[in-house]
């Protein structure tokens, strides 16, 4: 039941990108597709899920045994680029389908602040590993959400006749914009 | 003269939000107010102006491979300065701003700027970069903050104006999405030709 209200709450009530404003960046960029965001947001899940195991290791054998949590933000974030680059590499050798899949949104995703965001977020909300992880897999699943649900909408906007000034960043903002106001409706549901 | 321009390019010709469209995390969760959005702003400049110029001293020194992780390896300690200097004196703008000051780490306009200027320029022209990138930040998140703060609570700089509600959901996460989307429209319309 707990694990249950940490997934409906990452995904739905505190979605990552639409009310957090976490991964805005590849929200913005890489959603013009529906096949594309379906490729990130699997390899997101992916990375995110991966990075909170090992930062969460990480600060309770190393960072906090030794007193040092202020170094937190150089060892995630050195963490975080070389496990990118690590699955990166093991994911060519191994599994050059996949590779196919989610290869070229692994770089993107090292700069993604939504992986930093939620392993930081994981040690504050003092989750223990299994919540940690299942609260990750949910935000990430949340950001595949917003990202196909966009991307959808976007497609459908491409034979839309949009004024000059608003092409582009602009009318995808005000897309998200209202999407977030639906989002705001599934508040309440989780206290 | 070369210092002048570009110290003003950041601020109006290439500036990070509202024309090359960096760093929009930041832009949109921290500017709730003009205070947070000018907090957040300045903090920005601080990590830009300093990693800024310590990767122009040190740009020559490193290997071509790795220069990526060393610019990460700088950016990350100017942020772990600004987080531990705020958490001491400005606590309760650090627990407003919560994580956006550590991901300050991941904002595209640190790595950029020195990926793009620091590491091909002198010293003197990266630091100018960095704080004229710094001020355009600051402006954008300030400007973006008053009037988010003056729309959603009827105030502006904690000065209330406007008695009794305003238009909540300005304060709230769609507010933020829809009035930045108008500010960069109208940015396109009026400065960028």
């Amino acid at each position: 039941m707990e694990y249950l209200i940490i997934i409906i709450a990452a995904i739905f009530v505190n979605n990552v990108v639409l009310s957090q404003f976490l991964g805005i960046c590849p929200f913005l960029g890489v959603s013009s597709k529906i096949n594309t965001s379906v490729g990130m947001g699997g390899a997101v899940v992916f990375v995110m899920v991966l990075s909170t195991i090992v930062t969460y290791l990480l600060q309770q054998y190393v960072l906090n045994p030794l007193n040092i949590g202020y170094m937190q933000t150089i060892v995630f974030i050195l963490v975080i680029a070389a496990l990118v680059q690590m699955v990166e590499i093991i994911l060519k050798k191994i599994s050059p389908s996949l590779y196919q899949a989610l290869g070229i949104f692994l770089p993107l995703i090292s700069t993604n602040c939504a992986v930093l965001g939620t392993a930081i977020l994981v040690i504050k909300h003092n989750y223990n590993l299994l919540e940690g992880v299942v609260f990750t897999a949910a935000t990430a699943v949340g950001f595949g959400f917003a990202l196909v649900i966009m991307a959808g909408i976007r497609e459908q906007m491409e034979l839309a006749n949009i004024p000059k000034g608003m092409k582009g960043i602009p009318i995808a903002l005000l897309t998200a914009g209202i999407l977030s106001l639906a989002f705001m409706g599934f508040a309440g549901i989780v206290k | 003269m070369s210092a002048w321009s570009n110290l003003t390019r950041g601020i109006i010709r290439e500036n990070p939000t509202f024309v090359i469209v960096l760093g929009m995390c930041p832009t949109l969760a921290t500017t709730t107010s003009a205070i947070n959005g000018l907090g957040m702003g300045l903090a920005t400049t601080f990590v830009l102006l300093g990693s800024n110029v310590v990767i122009s001293m040190i740009a020559r020194f490193i290997p071509d491979k790795v220069r990526i992780p060393s610019y990460i390896v700088v950016i990350a300690t100017f942020v772990t300065i600004v987080d531990l200097l705020m958490q001491a004196y400005t606590q309760s703008l650090y627990e407003t701003l919560g994580i956006f000051i550590p991901l300050i780490v991941v904002n595209c306009i640190v790595l950029g700027r020195a990926e793009a200027f620091a590491r091909k320029n002198s010293v003197l022209d990266s630091a100018m970069d960095g704080l004229g990138m710094g001020i355009g930040f600051t402006m954008a998140l300030t400007l973006l903050g008053s009037i988010r703060e003056m729309l959603g609570n009827g105030s502006l700089f904690n000065y209330k104006f406007i008695p009794g509600d305003a238009i909540l959901v300005f304060i709230l996460s769609p507010g933020a999405f829809i009035a930045l989307a108008y500010l960069i429209a109208l940015f396109n319309k009026f400065v960028k030709k």
